[in-house]
């Protein structure tokens, strides 16, 4: 294809450039600004929460009118927290991650040109680009955005009476979601056909490495569970709207009775679920996907039990679409399906303790390679585990009774899904840099950038599963109401000291991310010295990638340290690159 | 403008490393054997400090944790934690070693080989059927205790209480003599009639509005909820209680109050717990604090979400019936 390498402006290339590494970039950069403003987001709420009734000028400078002297008022509060879930969730850790890295990786890791429609991909972040705009624009509405949670459970989301931020802002929202939806649902569609079809010779599904299952699996979950989040938020815009009762049944509010009549707010429920719990693993599985990657090179190891990760993620991915009601054990939905969901759910765990252990014993008796790409890997090891096994606590029924909604839950997700895939992401930042941007990202300020990175999360969140385990409700503006809280306030200020430290040493990554493309060392073609194909394409990028032809396939991804019967490398080094072909006597692994 | 400002500071502070780099880049960007063995002895220093901090959490942050049940029911959700709470520390305890032991154990040197290890299904059998087995304990007796709670059908004489949630205070009815609530919609809200009774149902009128909840230690409690706009949540921490109010239908949940708030005030935990708390009030200048159950709003339900809450006095079977029988019924107060 490098024959017709035709003539490219400034538009087709940078902007609407229909190459999936050029897309990919964009994915990553729209990513990081939505991912600057989420984190910020989150370090204004967490000062509101250390020091209830204390003025600070930051809070002054950014809030607007939604602050006075420098407090901010209850209601921006829960528009703080709505929008930094709803921008982590969605637009960072499921458009910024799997929108960047499959992209990048499914064409040049199963050897294709390009995606199956080049077209397609650019129309999918251009919308993802579109929604993101009206989502930063939401903010601007004068009664500012939503804030009902970034579940947005009616009848507070549709109700402006109930919440201001139900206006204006919640409108943006919910198109803002359509669109992001649309836009995730072309790419998943767009990677799903592109692995069945475009792999190159001897590229066989089970021979591909666990980053393309991860991502495979990841778009079927989408294509799957995000239909069902559309429909519910159009449904949520006709009750809004045009006067349906479709969540919505016998309400009084600001003096008087409301029209709708039959509706209920547990079908929302059930529609929310069916998408959210499944977007848990959306955007955990790919971050999974590239850790298996960097651990395996980093280690200079074979993954440890290739079909039974599959198998994993496999399970994890079935397990995932009919576990929702776990979320709504106290819903008011009927005890007996409390039942099922906690049996199912319980289940995950055993996939997911597969997947823990079988990375450990990939560190075991390697040659670790500590690259900030593999530090990051490592550390997202210890805070899935650290994070789900916590998870037994809230996937039983009987137990979460007295754990939901508090502060427990959150520490458990943030350490499961938010810094585990944030880590995820990172590790595949630092690792396939040189492939995104043929310079080398700085080494130290990425080690720096670690380590104070796991002490700020674990700093945050360890503490504070205890205040969960004390009662206390998340989404509160102020504990100050309730004595009972009050030996919490010290725990409080140490979590949010930590989480100013966290947001603030992202700053060491985005200089890092900058300047390094500009400023970094020149990359070498293969830097990490993988097995995988996209380290086979020259380092600067070309439309179409290989120059000549696609390289055949030989061999599985992980044949790192493969030694004869004489304990040398066969093939003379510690790894070997997939197209090369197996030697006389070579038993294939 | 002042928001410049500090967007400008974040940018002046990346600008900086703009020159850093300079001088960082000098080295290579991948990690050599030095580094392998810096970035390992890190693992150790932080493993190490994880661990302190884990120990310290687990120990000092104990005294917040919520007292013992104060419910019958409660006592088996409280075992039911207890067990899993030790089995996730104690795997938690293992498996972080590893994690980060084996980075300073393995870490790389030019002379060291890795070992091709790919498979062993011997060690993957071990840990799919170890976790199985502590699940189905778990979940067997997680499922008899969420039984245990949520079947109400064969409470003896249970007392029907209707707490109804609305932004942003919590109203609250008692069946009455016949033990049984007048049907309640939002289109008969009027006047003092703010939960919305049917005054012609003919169970209606003995029904009791009151202020504040109160509970019969040893008798079990039967609460209908009910919302009158948006969803609200109400929860009882020390009852290990917690069910959803939401509008057009109604939801319930039961326990057994096992002790009165006087008894309360007296357990050990709720003192050690005060102790701390009265401690921080002092130094802020503001009255002691007593013990009292709390019903609170747990569903982010608008502005004041953050303060709804109403108090639950738990007494003694004959002190409760003398207070409940000086309220009025709803028949005396709506006319």
């Amino acid at each position: 294809m490098s024959e017709h390498h035709h003539k490219e402006t400034f538009v087709t290339k940078y902007i609407f450039s229909q190459d999936h590494k050029m897309i990919s970039k964009q994915f990553l950069i729209t990513g990081i600004f939505m991912g600057i403003i989420g984190v910020f987001m989150s370090m204004l709420f967490r000062l509101q929460i250390a020091w209830p009734d204390k003025s600070f000028t930051i809070i002054e400078a950014f809030l607007g009118p939604h602050q006075t002297d420098g407090v901010m008022s209850p209601d921006i509060y829960l528009a703080l927290v709505t929008i930094h879930g709803t921008i982590m969730v969605f637009f960072v850790l499921t458009a910024g991650l799997s929108g960047t890295f499959s992209n990048l990786l499914i064409p040049l890791q199963i050897g294709a040109r390009d995606m199956a429609s080049g077209f397609l991909n650019m129309i999918s972040y251009w919308m993802f680009f579109i929604s993101s705009v009206l989502m930063v624009v939401s903010l601007f509405v004068e009664a500012g955005p939503a804030s009902a949670g970034w579940t947005i459970y009616p009848p507070l989301s549709a109700l402006p009476q109930a919440i201001p931020g139900s206006g204006m802002g919640m409108t943006l929202w919910l198109v803002s979601m359509a669109i992001f939806v649309a836009s995730s649902l072309i790419g998943s569609l767009n990677y799903i056909v592109t692995i069945f079809n475009l792999r190159t010779k001897g590229m066989k599904m089970t021979r591909m490495p666990l980053t393309m299952w991860a991502f495979f699996i990841t778009a079927i979950i989408g294509v799957v569970s995000f239909p069902v989040l559309l429909s519910a938020a159009l449904l949520l815009i006709f009750d809004r709207s045009f006067g349906t009762s479709f969540f919505l049944s016998d309400i009084f509010i600001s003096g008087e009775v409301l029209h709708y009549q039959g509706g209920s707010p547990v079908l929302f429920e059930h529609l929310f679920w069916f998408l959210g719990h499944p977007e848990v693993y959306i955007v955990l599985l790919p971050a999974l996907g590239i850790t298996s990657e960097v651990i395996a090179t980093n280690s200079r190891k074979p993954i440890f039990g290739y079909r039974a990760m599959i198998g994993s993620i496999m399970a994890i991915a079935f397990l995932s679409t009919i576990v929702w009601g776990h979320h709504m054990f106290i819903s008011g939905m009927n005890p007996f399906l409390g039942s099922v969901f906690t049996f199912t759910t319980l289940l995950i765990a055993i996939p997911s303790a597969v997947k823990a252990f079988n990375y450990i014993t990939t560190l075991w008796k390697g040659n670790l390679q500590l690259n900030p790409a593999m530090l990051f890997s490592i550390g997202l090891v210890s805070t899935f585990v650290t994070g789900g096994l916590t998870g037994l606590v809230l996937g039983d029924s009987a137990l979460d009774i007295n754990v939901h909604d508090t502060y427990f839950v959150v520490a458990h997700f943030h350490l499961v899904m938010g810094i585990s895939a944030i880590f995820g992401m990172f590790a595949g930042v630092y690792h396939w840099f040189p492939k995104m941007y043929g310079r080398m990202m700085n080494k130290t300020m990425g080690y720096w950038h670690f380590w104070i990175t796991i002490t700020a999360a674990y700093g945050v969140f360890f503490p504070m599963h205890f205040i969960g385990l004390a009662g206390l409700p998340r989404r509160y503006y102020t504990n100050t109401n309730f004595p009972l809280f009050d030996d919490l306030s010290d725990v409080n200020v140490v979590i949010t000291l930590f989480a100013l430290l966290g947001g603030l040493a992202q700053l060491i990554f985005l200089s890092n991310f900058f300047i390094s493309i500009y400023r970094g060392n020149k990359a070498t073609q293969n830097p990490w010295k993988s097995n995988t194909l996209e380290w086979t394409t020259p380092v600067e990028h070309i439309h179409g990638n290989w120059p000549g032809r696609i390289p055949e396939v030989h061999r599985w991804a992980y044949d790192y340290s493969k030694v004869d019967e004489n304990g040398e490398y066969i093939h003379g080094e510690d790894f070997v690159l997939q197209t090369t072909p197996l030697k006389d006597g070579e038993d294939p692994s | 403008m002042l928001a410049l400002f500090y967007v400008f500071i974040a940018v002046a502070i990346g600008v900086s490393f703009w020159q850093i780099t300079r001088i960082l880049n000098l080295r290579s960007a991948i990690a050599t054997d030095d580094d392998n063995h810096t970035q390992g002895k890190l693992f150790l220093v932080f493993m190490a400090a994880f661990y302190a901090m884990m120990i310290y959490c687990l120990i000092a942050l104990n005294v917040l944790m919520l007292p013992e049940s104060a419910s019958i029911e409660g006592e088996h959700e409280d075992n039911l934690f207890n067990i899993t709470y030790w089995l996730i520390g104690v795997v938690q305890f293992i498996m972080q070693f590893f994690i980060f032991y084996f980075p300073y154990k393995y870490r790389g040197k030019k002379e060291n080989k890795a070992l091709f290890f790919a498979d062993s299904h011997k060690l993957e059998m071990i840990w799919t059927i170890a976790p199985s087995i502590v699940l189905v304990v778990l979940i067997g007796y997680g499922l008899w205790q969420w039984n245990n709670i949520m079947d109400l059908s064969d409470a003896e004489d249970p007392l029907i209480i209707e707490v109804y949630g609305k932004q942003f205070s919590w109203d609250v009815r008692y069946a009455g003599e016949d033990n049984a609530l007048g049907r309640g919609n939002v289109n008969f809200i009027k006047g003092i009639n703010t939960m919305g009774v049917d005054m012609t149902d003919l169970s209606a009128a003995d029904d009791k509005q009151v202020r504040e909840i109160h509970l019969p230690k040893g008798r079990k409690v039967i609460f209908k909820f009910r919302s009158q706009d948006v969803l609200h949540s109400a929860y009882m921490p020390h009852f290990r209680a917690q069910m959803n109010c939401v509008p057009g239908m109604v939801t319930q949940f039961g326990f057994t109050p096992k002790f009165t708030t006087e008894e309360m005030r007296l357990n050990e935990e709720v003192i050690a717990k005060n102790l701390v708390i009265n401690k921080i009030r002092k130094e802020k200048g503001e009255d002691p604090y007593e013990f009292d159950f709390l019903l609170l709003c747990n569903k982010i339900c608008g502005s004041s979400h953050y303060n709804m809450q109403i108090k639950i006095v738990v007494e003694e079977e004959e002190t409760f019936n003398k207070w409940l029988a000086e309220q009025p019924t709803l028949a005396e107060v709506i006319k």
